[in-house]
């Protein structure tokens, strides 16, 4: 999940200052531009710390200051201004020094082995991969954190303020080294006005779909539309059927990299539904080449009744939505009668946070991301983002948005487990895999069942490659 | 050289070449020093593995990809462009009508001058922003939407452009249209400096050959050209540079960063996602030294093959 898209437009998030330079010099300097990047000195200025209190339990000093980085993209950084004021009303002598960017890995790597920000936030496109982050031992664990009590009530620790599944996606190998701040529910979004003029009800199944989509193209309206230039996004849909035709196992499976995991009956079911929908036509037309804001662009113009995509939907196309525009979340559909974990949701935190080994203030990082997630930071949050807030509770002011509404009533149908799944964040090599085969399914030039063997292929390659470390999950 | 002068000249020198080493040659052999190692490029910590990474290279099929891929780059670039920009360039300063007074460009080629040039005043963020507009692959894509708008293209299957793996003329269709804006956006700049080389030919050379009786064709290809082969070969050398590269309009345009299905993976393309993606830095530097050698051997063998007396005029 440590994939939010930024929404500021395609070009920041794909990093050109990288790109331009690159192209500039010609070719022999690119030698130079990753070596520039290499560290020898140590580092280990570790500023002071403070007394340890019931009300500065990270025992940090009281004075110095703090480097925190955040990401400027779909959720703005006027939330994590307002977080600078929430902690300064309890360490009013800690200078926090707050800048944002949309270039975290460009700014950030170069200076991670010396002398990094001490809490960053790991989001958009160019963010540093978790993987190998942990693998490189560059990461402070977070538990201190977690057990600390948390900002508003001495009686309640950190970790219990927190929504189902927060600690677990933060988690490698047992120990919690990332804490993803934002909330997001993901699912197929459609526009009830649509709907409601034309009649139509929101499909609930793959079956209701196909029943459905021919009278939506016979309207003139493309049934489905998704982000093709960014395979990712069709991978939350898929990973979800898979979820829910094959039980939280398949997916286990998969992260595992299990021999046979995509070779099931449950998860060629999943893999032959979604071939369905490319292979009858309901795809809108060049669907499979638009970047997510194009593609939800032409959703919101009509062009298409549904999209796949998280809750940052709203924020992120605010300026563009049409008045009458119900924008409402639906969950992802059942696969067939039978689904082992029908019903199941796909929500969970994204939008890592992370504070570097070598931070120099690393209680101090720390400690503002425990400020961050106290009540009225995250509130200010979800009132700012028209996001949910992985603090519990973060959403209950907010009612004037149809698509938070709707995203609160799909997690209460919510059963079970909430799909999660890690391979992407784990092993570079499948995610790369993964997200072209997807590329080239939505497309239609590749059948579900080519699919399986490619991406069998590929989870066998790194299962078997020693070089490459590995993590296990059974929950 | 008087003893003075040497210590003049090397006080003038001294900055710049520290500057030079400092920034350039040393991160070369950082570069070459970490392509030995293991290293993963967020730790301090790494390990000498000597040519590993080099033999792997040479086992991995991706990189053998991405590098004839940018072999189509290297032969297709600069041939494409330096044809356009010497056909413009001789329209634009010989092409034109040469009735009266001498030798002259077409009408109106001051005008087409700018025109041409306009792209290279472009940055590369511009020029991708609006490539991607134009090469949009639904009805509202420049090109597919006027194409639908005349009946050429089904509005059930617009053109993928960039998007398109399938091969035309044995190679990715995605490369082709890279390459179109690759010599959209290099021509302008080229035609520019064969105009000024031409304008360095004495015009009496043309009008004497235009009195014997030459064609337009043959005065191009039997006085331009030959005349011009040292303002050629250094371009043939640059776009070479530019043409192993294409990893901006790769990183911008294609889906994944080199696909589809790795379809357009360049030498950068396949670097920065072995360095960034899969924290292999170790590797990601000996596939950079590789390049490196690559490059400096192609610029040797060029400036070579292209070396011939010079004529005075």
């Amino acid at each position: 999940m440590s994939q939010l898209p930024d929404s500021t437009s395609d070009l920041s998030r794909r990093n050109l200052l990288r790109g331009t330079a690159a192209a500039g010099l010609l070719a022999t300097p690119a030698v130079g531009l990753l070596s520039a990047c290499a560290g020898s000195s140590t580092g280990d200025d570790k500023a002071d710390t403070g007394a340890k209190t019931s009300d500065n339990p990270l025992g940090v000093a009281d004075s110095g200051q703090v480097e925190v980085v955040v990401f400027n993209g779909g959720l703005g950084d006027a939330y994590a201004k307002f977080d600078v004021t929430v902690f300064n009303k309890k360490h009013a002598n800690v200078k926090v020094n707050l800048s944002s960017t949309q270039k975290i890995k460009t700014e950030q790597q170069p200076k991670f082995s010396t002398t990094p920000a001490d809490l960053i936030n790991n989001a958009g496109a160019d963010i540093m991969a978790l993987d190998t982050l942990v693998n490189e031992g560059a990461l402070t664990e977070l538990t201190p954190l977690l057990d600390a009590p948390s900002w508003d009530d001495p009686n309640q620790k950190v970790r219990d303020t927190l929504l189902p599944g927060t600690v677990n996606d933060g988690t490698f190998d047992g120990k919690v080294f990332v804490l993803n701040y934002a909330y997001t529910v993901f699912g197929m979004w459609y526009n009830q006005a649509l709907f409601d003029k034309n009649g139509w009800t929101m499909p609930t199944t793959f079956d209701e779909f196909f029943a459905l989509a021919p009278k939506i193209k016979a309207a003139g309206t493309a049934p489905f539309a998704f982000a093709g230039k960014y395979p990712y996004y069709m991978r939350w849909a898929i990973m979800s059927w898979i979820w829910k035709s094959g039980g939280k196992q398949a997916v286990v499976d998969i992260d595992n990299l299990k021999p046979g995991c995509w070779k099931t009956p449950e998860v060629m079911a999943a893999l032959e539904a979604t071939e369905k929908i490319v292979k009858d036509g309901y795809t809108l037309a060049g669907s499979a080449t638009l970047t997510h804001t194009e593609s939800q662009q032409a959703w919101l113009d009509g062009k298409a009744a549904i999209l796949p995509c998280g809750t940052w939907l709203e924020n992120e196309m605010r300026q563009t939505i049409p008045s009458g525009f119900q924008m409402k979340l639906a969950n992802f559909w059942d696969v067939s009668a039978n689904d082992k974990a029908k019903g199941a949701v796909y929500a969970g935190s994204g939008e890592n946070w992370i504070v570097p080994k070598k931070a120099a203030n690393a209680a101090g990082g720390m400690e503002f991301l425990r400020a961050m997630f106290s009540v009225e930071g995250a509130g200010k949050f979800a009132e700012l983002t028209s996001s949910l807030s992985s603090r519990a509770g973060s959403g209950d002011k907010v009612t004037n948005s149809t698509a938070l509404v709707s995203a609160g009533e799909v997690m209460k149908k919510a059963t079970g487990d909430l799909v999660s799944f890690k391979h992407p964040d784990w092993y570079a090599d499948v995610d790369k895999a993964e997200q072209n085969a997807i590329g080239e399914l939505m497309a239609g030039r590749m059948t579900a069942a080519k699919f399986a063997d490619t991406l069998q292929a590929a989870t066998d390659k790194v299962a078997g490659d020693s070089s490459i470390k590995k993590f296990t999950r059974d929950a | 050289m008087r003893h003075g002068k040497a210590r003049f000249i090397t006080s003038f020198l001294f900055l710049p070449v520290l500057l030079y080493v400092f920034y350039v040659l040393w991160p070369y052999a950082q570069d070459i020093g970490y392509s030995l190692t293991n290293w993963g490029g967020y730790s301090d910590t790494q390990e000498f593995v000597g040519l590993d990474n080099y033999v792997r290279l040479v086992k991995d099929e991706l990189i053998r990809k991405a590098f004839w891929h940018s072999v189509f780059f290297l032969v297709t670039v600069p041939v494409f462009t330096i044809a356009l920009a010497l056909l413009f360039a001789f329209l634009l300063n010989v092409g034109g009508r040469g009735s009266r007074a001498g030798v002259r460009g077409v009408w109106g080629s001051n005008v087409y001058k700018v025109i041409f040039f306009f792209p290279q005043v472009l940055s590369l963020v511009l020029v991708a922003i609006m490539w991607q507009a134009i090469y949009r692959g639904d009805s509202q894509g420049l090109l597919n939407g006027i194409l639908m708008k005349i009946g050429l293209v089904d509005a059930d299957k617009p053109l993928q452009f960039v998007a398109d793996p399938t091969p035309f003329l044995g190679v990715p269709t995605v490369l082709w249209f890279l390459l179109l804006i690759a010599v959209w956006g290099g021509t302008g700049f080229y035609m520019v400096l064969f105009s000024a080389a031409m304008q360095s030919i004495p015009k009496d050379i043309f009008e004497a050959a235009t009195l014997d009786g030459a064609s337009r064709i043959s005065a191009f290809f039997r006085i331009t050209l030959p005349l011009l082969r040292d303002s050629v070969s250094v371009a043939w050398v640059y776009l070479g540079f530019i043409a192993l590269d294409m990893y901006a309009l790769v990183y911008v345009m294609t889906p994944s960063q080199g696909g589809p299905d790795h379809a357009s993976e360049v030498f950068a393309s396949v670097i920065n996602f072995t360095a960034f993606n899969k924290g292999q830095f170790g590797y990601a530097c000996a596939m950079a030294v590789a390049l490196g050698i690559f490059t400096l051997l192609l610029a040797a063998v060029q400036l070579r093959v292209t070396r011939r007396e010079r004529i005075e005029y």
